[in-house]
């Protein structure tokens, strides 16, 4: 016998609002977790002294700086990178086997771990080209690491533009790269944005590509060349070594808060700039 | 009457077509079309869906070109110049011989954002001239009462018509010689199709206007000139109002009188 409808909508409405409440309490429960531990330790000081005793007392200010500088060297290196790539692919060649090649790459180097990253990196911007452990070895290993999410990102994001603003700008004289410039990077960048913003928080969570390539080091970079260590690369070690979980946690907190922000800003910003255009 | 109308062609034909072969990969969407478009006249083309009118319109500012795999044979002449000739800048082309879409199409821009755009695009930033090309191609619309003070407003707040129509006063901005329709009232209500005909009787003073529509009434209203085309062939092409009422082939008079299909 048929179940009548009125059971089967109330099935599926208690199933995909558990399944939306399951997954909201996981996330809360792991965010609630960690603050509660972390955050008493976070303080002013905590953020801005540096680590002493290998991180069992005084702060993380180093840290703190190689986790802003890292990714932010990947993002300056990928970002036009990426970006340029989906762009040539999608408005500036047919599709051929050529490019769905590229695509089956880009698809495949997106989903390959960390750590091969880290490794390739080690092999290559650490000993080959002798950049050693820096932060310019770890910023580029973490650009070529998140550079396929950025140009499968902003492929979608020029594709969804639709196809009749590029026609209207054709037809009314505009060059291709004009289009491009013009209407359809506008158009796509809440997507663009999007991938950048993945791009930033895979690179501050990522420790196996970073700890290949950037070192460890607790001291004050002074120039690119230096080794440098991330929040999460000093949660990894604190927590490992069993140094400190006190101050692991605090920098657990430290990064939550960190990556937060980061998505709000980023938020803001896509809705003030929506709201300009429109 | 034919006659004395071909002894002027010579002199005042804006657009000739000359045995016009299109390829859509390996389908023939036109086969051997020739017609002409007279300078400051308003030329209709009709026919059933799929008969090839979109793409005979098309052809005239080479937005086929963006199309993988399309083949052009045959010549296409503004003022006597072959427009598929390798010395030809298709922008500049377009920037000549502008064209309206069947659903309106503004950018998610404010309205005068849109109506710029195409000077942008040529090179224009002198803002006191943007002011003034805008508002001349507003009036020219019958859009600036209503929307001077409404510059600044996202063009897609606006009512499909006005939509419509800042998309025709965005295209005069970049002062064409020629407007291509697709069927530029198709979404549009009686009333809205009504002024947009009356914005087109009023734009061939110095416009030429080609327009497709599916609507027999709007190309009988409007056209001085209608083509009618079935499969990808121009059947017959003349005056509209011979075409209407003493059609020479048998096809078009099946087509007229609703017996098609
Ligand atoms: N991009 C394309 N690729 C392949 N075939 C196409 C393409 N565009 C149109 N065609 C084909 O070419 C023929 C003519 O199409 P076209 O759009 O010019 O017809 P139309 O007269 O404008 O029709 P409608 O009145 O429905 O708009 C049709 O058979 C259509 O399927
Ligand atoms: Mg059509």
């Amino acid at each position: 016998m048929r179940i009548r409808p009125r059971y089967t909508q109330w099935l599926a409405v208690t199933i995909l609002g558990g399944a939306t409440i399951l997954t909201l309490a996981v996330l809360v429960f792991i965010i609630v977790f960690v603050l509660e531990k972390g955050l008493p330790v976070v303080n002013f000081g905590f953020l801005f002294t540096n680590a002493e005793d290998m991180g069992r007392a005084g702060g993380i200010f180093t840290t703190l700086i190689g986790t802003i500088v890292l990714p932010l060297l990947a993002i300056i290196v990928a970002a036009p990178l990426g970006i340029s790539t989906a762009v040539y692919l999608t408005e500036y060649t047919v599709e051929t086997r050529a490019t769905k090649i590229i695509r089956f790459g880009t698809d495949c180097l997106a989903g390959i771990p960390s750590i091969i990253f880290g490794l390739f990196g080690f092999i290559f911007f650490v000993t080959t080209l002798g950049l050693g452990w820096s932060i310019l070895s770890g910023g580029l290993t973490l650009a070529v690491m998140i550079l396929p999410t950025i140009i499968r990102t902003t492929e979608e994001a020029v594709k969804a533009v639709p196809k009749s603003y590029r026609q209207v700008s054709f037809s009314l004289g505009a060059t291709r790269w004009q289009t491009v410039k013009r209407v359809i990077l506008p158009n796509a960048l809440p997507g663009i944005l999007t991938g950048i913003m993945l791009g930033i928080g895979r690179s501050i969570g990522e420790t196996a590509a970073v700890i290949f390539t950037a070192g460890s080091s607790l001291r004050m970079p002074s120039s690119v060349f230096d080794s440098t260590r991330t929040m999460a690369v000093h949660f990894y070690i604190l927590a490992r070594e069993g140094i400190s979980s006190e101050n692991a946690y605090g920098t657990a907190a430290t990064l939550i808060i960190a990556v937060l922000a980061i998505n709000l800003t980023a938020y803001w910003m896509m809705g003030r700039f929506i709201a300009k255009r429109s | 009457m034919m006659v004395a109308y071909q002894g002027a062609n010579a002199v005042s034909n804006k657009i000739e077509i000359n045995s016009l072969d299109l390829f859509y990969g390996k389908f023939q969407a036109l086969k051997t079309v020739g017609m002409s478009m007279r300078e400051n006249m308003i030329t209709a083309l009709i026919g059933p869906s799929g008969c090839g009118k979109s793409t005979l319109l098309r052809c005239l500012n080479r937005m086929n070109d963006l199309i993988p795999g399309v083949q052009v044979k045959g010549n296409v002449r503004l003022d006597g110049a072959d427009i598929y000739d390798s010395s030809i800048e298709v922008a500049e082309l377009r920037k000549r011989v502008g064209m309206v879409f069947q659903r309106p199409n503004p950018f998610p821009l404010t309205v005068f954002a849109n109506v710029v755009y195409g000077l942008k695009v040529a090179g224009i930033r002198n803002s006191s001239r943007l002011k003034e090309i805008a508002e001349q191609s507003l009036r020219a619309a019958w859009l600036w009462d209503l929307l001077k003070d409404k510059l600044d407003h996202p063009a897609l707040d606006l009512p499909l018509d006005q939509q419509q129509r800042l998309c025709i006063a965005r295209l005069l901005a970049v002062q064409p010689e020629v407007i291509l329709m697709d069927e530029p009232c198709s979404a549009l209500d009686p009333i809205a199709t009504m002024k947009v005909e009356e914005l087109m009787m009023e734009l061939k003073k110095k416009y030429t206007i080609v327009i497709v529509t599916h609507n027999m009434q709007q190309a009988a209203r409007v056209s001085d000139f209608t083509g009618y085309m079935l499969l990808g062939e121009m059947i017959e092409f003349g005056v509209t109002n011979d075409v209407f009422t003493k059609p020479t082939k048998k096809l078009t008079e099946d087509y007229i009188t609703g017996k098609y299909g």
